[in-house]
């Protein structure tokens, strides 16, 4: 495997909107919030960035297609901005593009921003698929949704490992009551309220098994990094951020049309996560990572995170989850922000408010919901669904 | 000699009760009081007349290679489409071959049997023709039709080897006889006095054909194990078997008590129900209605006993069944009243034709690849295989998956995504023979669905594009009913 990127890039400056539904805000305003307190953060101006990437996915109800809209709302004049979609994982995306310019060479310091207005739909979830899979959608897709996709999983884990619907539902959500309680401690949330296990339980059922607190919201928001080279970094700043590892994994559709995937776990999950051990060089990510923040889209996204990612061997998340493994005060807290559960799921925002949460961790600025010297967090992102997917996992620490 | 080969039937899951009707609109019109007694079949949302003729045809091929099929016929008096031809859906959806003949039969609720003779007529040595009847039709709310209206379809096979039921003669009749109408335009028929129609139509006319068969080739109506009237009228039914010297004993059930009026569907699903309970020897005729009347008989072969194996036909489809009991639920799935279905059920993506022009064979007879070196099976259709320790590309053939079986490997019920029966319930099906889909399941309940349980594949109807005049075929998971 090629060498990668472990310490090469830094981060210099973060920032993140409030989530929630932003009635009142255009993609514009969030625009420039994220863009002011990142900025801020990384003590530079505008000129001296010399690239962006910025990331949308349903540019139809949000910014409209290209690049246009951050450097037309940011007044960057001349900077070369590229617009990147790839599902759920765009805002890691983009990340991903500002980290490869600097690591390069080709840039000192870059812009991954993110960006997502998703409630002027009318309706709640997410934007309608229409033709989102190409214009054989209508055709021949089954008629899905994101919360029907990720429930087939849990049919499939629960008849595999011989849980019963009750047994099942009470893993999940004890996965969604940490995540609440974590959202409270969290300013920045669109959801700041405890939930407990049993009503989470008894919640109107969105896709069987999974209930409304097995999913995740749906909201506005944006996030922005700016990175640079990690020999450059203590220049701007004293605490920065390292990035250890930065990988991207893609289903060749193997998934929906040959039958050796079980449907019990996310095959680009464990490829990016495994890719991710290697080049950031962990060998044990459940005694090495300090912490995570992944893709929550629904719980049993995260159920099957944690075993695709080797914390949980393959069967056993549900006995971490119910032991607290994953609470913000066990071995490795998971969500320590409240997540996609919380903060919704701004598509294109949702990975860098992730990075958000492990950089405020590793520089110890997490206030309420702080966690004891974190050294190594882990961001993950799965776009599409479990049979078809993007997964992106990052990983960053806060010494070289 | 020419006769039918093979047959099949189709009878859609749901059944209502017809009191249920009664009870909501027989304020209006108590006099429907004696139409109100059992129930009838009701196509599902995701149902027509296109596609329970291709249910009732699978139902019919059994084993058959339907690439020998030679022509394809479909009668209906409900038929989705006024242009684009409804036949070739049909025929397109049971994997014909492109020199197939099709024709669509319509216009009169004696369209199957016209159907049925214009396929015995295209018959000789050297082919094979199908012929579908297949009924959807909508009764207007508070309407005599609303309760005696049932859905249906049959399928024929018809050729010259091998006969199940050999083809003897035929007498028709043509009156203009103006017992109902309806112009393009209207969704529903106009009828006159019940009572006029009862002893100047059914009662004079389907008389007249039956009597001009018998002169014709000089028989006796004793000679007839089974005579198919295809009249939905009961009072009228029992008059014309008296008319004509029928015994209750010939007379085949015309199944309004369970299935109801099926129309053009109906001369031939009764003949399969006898053709069901026929033995070698037997002489049944057929007499259909409408603008007129044609009459038909066969003579059943000893063929019959082993034909009456491995197909569900009326008989096993009356088995299975499911209440509507919500008769706003019918009104939905009739586009009876406006439902507000929501901001996301009315978001429409445009349909491509050209798309469809490139794809729609392998759309709509579900024909997906299979790698000639690894052997996997996949849909759509790859070029490069699927198969991760395969991998090879431009090695592949055409693999038909709509007549293979599998099971299901994970499942849900969205309450998220637009149905009109939520929850829209789908999930991953692998197949027997290798390969896989995601799939939207049909004709069950959430509570009902099972990793693991068997599935087969269903011809519907997946969604309307109606600002450009187009319904979407596409093919469902069905579980098999135990």
């Amino acid at each position: 495997m090629a060498k990668g990127i472990k310490n090469e890039v830094a981060i210099i400056g973060m920032g993140c909107t409030k989530f929630g539904e932003l009635w009142d805000k255009s993609a514009s305003d969030l625009i420039i919030e994220a863009f002011q307190e990142a900025i801020e953060d990384a003590g530079i101006e505008k000129k001296d960035i010399d690239a962006a990437w910025f990331a949308t996915c349903f540019d139809e109800v949000n910014v409209g297609k290209s690049a246009l809209a951050l450097p037309k709302t940011l007044k960057l004049p001349f900077l070369p901005v590229t617009r990147v979609e790839n599902f759920c994982a765009s805002g890691t995306e983009s990340f991903r593009g500002a980290c490869y310019a600097v690591a390069s060479g080709a840039c000192d310091i870059a812009l991954a921003f993110g960006a997502e207005k998703l409630k002027d739909t009318g309706y709640g979830g997410l934007p309608d698929f229409g033709n989102l899979l190409g214009s054989q959608n209508r055709a021949i897709f089954a008629n899905l949704t994101a919360p029907g996709g990720f429930a087939m999983m849990a049919t499939a884990y629960f008849d595999k490992y011989g849980l019963s619907a009750d047994e099942g539902k009470r893993a999940m959500a004890h996965i969604s009551s940490k995540s609440h309680h974590n959202g409270t401690l969290s300013p920045k949330a669109h959801l700041r309220v405890e939930v407990p296990i049993e009503r989470i339980m008894k919640a109107p059922i969105i896709a069987w098994p999974l209930g409304l607190f097995d999913c995740c919201g749906v909201s506005d928001g944006a996030a922005c990094a700016i990175v640079c080279r990690a020999s450059d970094a203590k220049k701007y700043r004293k605490d920065p951020i390292y990035v250890k590892a930065l990988q991207i994994a893609t289903t060749s559709g193997e998934e929906m049309a040959h039958q050796k995937w079980d449907g019990t776990w996310v095959m680009p999950t464990y490829e990016a996560g495994r890719r991710s051990f290697e080049e950031a060089g962990i060998t044990n990510p459940r005694e090495e990572i300090s912490m995570m923040e992944v893709h929550d889209c629904f719980s049993i996204t995260e159920l099957a995170v944690y075993e695709d990612l080797q914390i949980s061997p393959r069967g056993k998340a549900v006995e971490d989850i119910e032991a607290g493994f994953f609470d913000l005060d066990g071995k490795i807290p998971c969500q320590t922000d409240g997540g996609l559960k919380c903060f919704g799921h701004p598509i294109g925002a949702s990975g860098l408010r992730m990075i958000y949460e492990e950089y405020k961790q590793l520089q110890g600025k997490a206030d309420k919901r702080q966690i004891e010297n974190p050294r190594l967090g882990l961001t993950h992102n799965l776009g599409g669904f479990p049979c078809m997917s993007v997964v992106s996992v990052a990983i960053f620490g806060n010494e070289l | 000699m020419v006769g039918i080969t093979s047959f099949g039937a189709y009878v859609p899951w749901y059944r209502m009760d017809r009191k249920l009707i009664f009870e909501q609109l027989g304020w209006f019109n108590p006099a429907n009081a004696a139409n109100a007694r059992g129930e009838k079949a009701v196509a599902n949302y995701d149902e027509d007349a296109i596609t329970m003729a291709v249910a009732a045809a699978i139902d019919c091929l059994q084993q058959v290679d339907r690439q020998g099929i030679d022509g394809l016929y479909l009668a209906s008096t409900s038929l989705p489409f006024a242009e684009r031809q409804n036949a070739v859906i049909v025929s397109a959806g049971l994997d014909c071959k492109a020199g197939v003949r099709t024709a669509d039969f319509s216009g009169s609720t004696r369209a199957g049997t016209t159907a049925l003779l214009a396929a015995l007529d295209a018959t000789n040595d050297n082919n094979t023709m199908m012929v579908c009847a297949s009924e959807n039709r909508l009764g207007k709310p508070g309407s005599a039709q609303e309760l005696t209206y049932g859905d249906g379809a049959a399928a024929l096979l018809i050729g010259s080897e091998n006969l199940i039921a050999e083809f003897k003669g035929s007498y028709s009749v043509s009156h203009d006889f103006i017992d109902f109408r309806r112009i393009p335009t209207e969704r529903f028929i106009h009828g006159w006095e019940e009572r006029w129609i009862r002893d100047e139509g059914y009662s004079k006319i389907i008389p007249e054909a039956v009597n001009g068969l018998i002169k014709k080739y000089d028989l006796n109506v004793t000679d007839f194990a089974k005579i198919i009237i295809s009249c939905p009228v009961s009072g009228a039914l029992k008059g014309i078997a008296k008319r004509i010297g029928a015994t209750p004993e010939q007379l085949q059930d015309n199944m309004i008590a369970n299935v109801g009026d099926t129309g053009a569907a109906m001369p031939l699903m009764m003949l399969v129900a006898a053709l069901e309970d026929s033995k070698p020897g037997d002489k049944i005729m057929v007499a259909s209605y409408g603008s007129g009347s044609e009459a038909l008989y066969f003579e059943v072969t000893a063929n019959i006993e082993t034909a009456k194996n491995g197909r569900k036909g009326i008989k096993g489809h009356l088995t299975e069944r499911n209440d509507i009991n919500v008769y706003g639920k019918y009104l939905v799935y009739r586009n009876l009243i406006p439902l507000e279905i929501g901001i996301r059920g009315e978001e429409i993506a445009p349909t491509a034709m050209s798309t469809l022009g490139r794809e729609g064979k392998d759309i709509t007879a579900l024909i997906g690849s299979k790698c000639k070196a690894c052997g996997t099976p996949q849909y759509p259709k790859q070029r490069v295989c699927v198969n991760p320790d395969c991998g090879a590309t431009d090695d592949m053939e055409e693999y038909r998956f709509s007549d293979k079986n599998g099971t299901l490997m994970a499942f849900t019920g969205d309450n998220l995504a637009f149905s009109w029966d939520p929850p829209q319930i789908y999930g991953l099906v692998d197949f027997e023979e290798g390969g896989r889909i995601l799939l939207d399941l049909t004709d069950c309940t959430l509570d009902s669905v099972k990793v693991g349980m068997p599935i087969k594949m269903s011809f519907r109807k997946k969604y309307a594009d109606p600002d450009r005049g187009y319904y979407g075929y596409f093919w469902k998971a069905l579980p098999v009913k135990e």
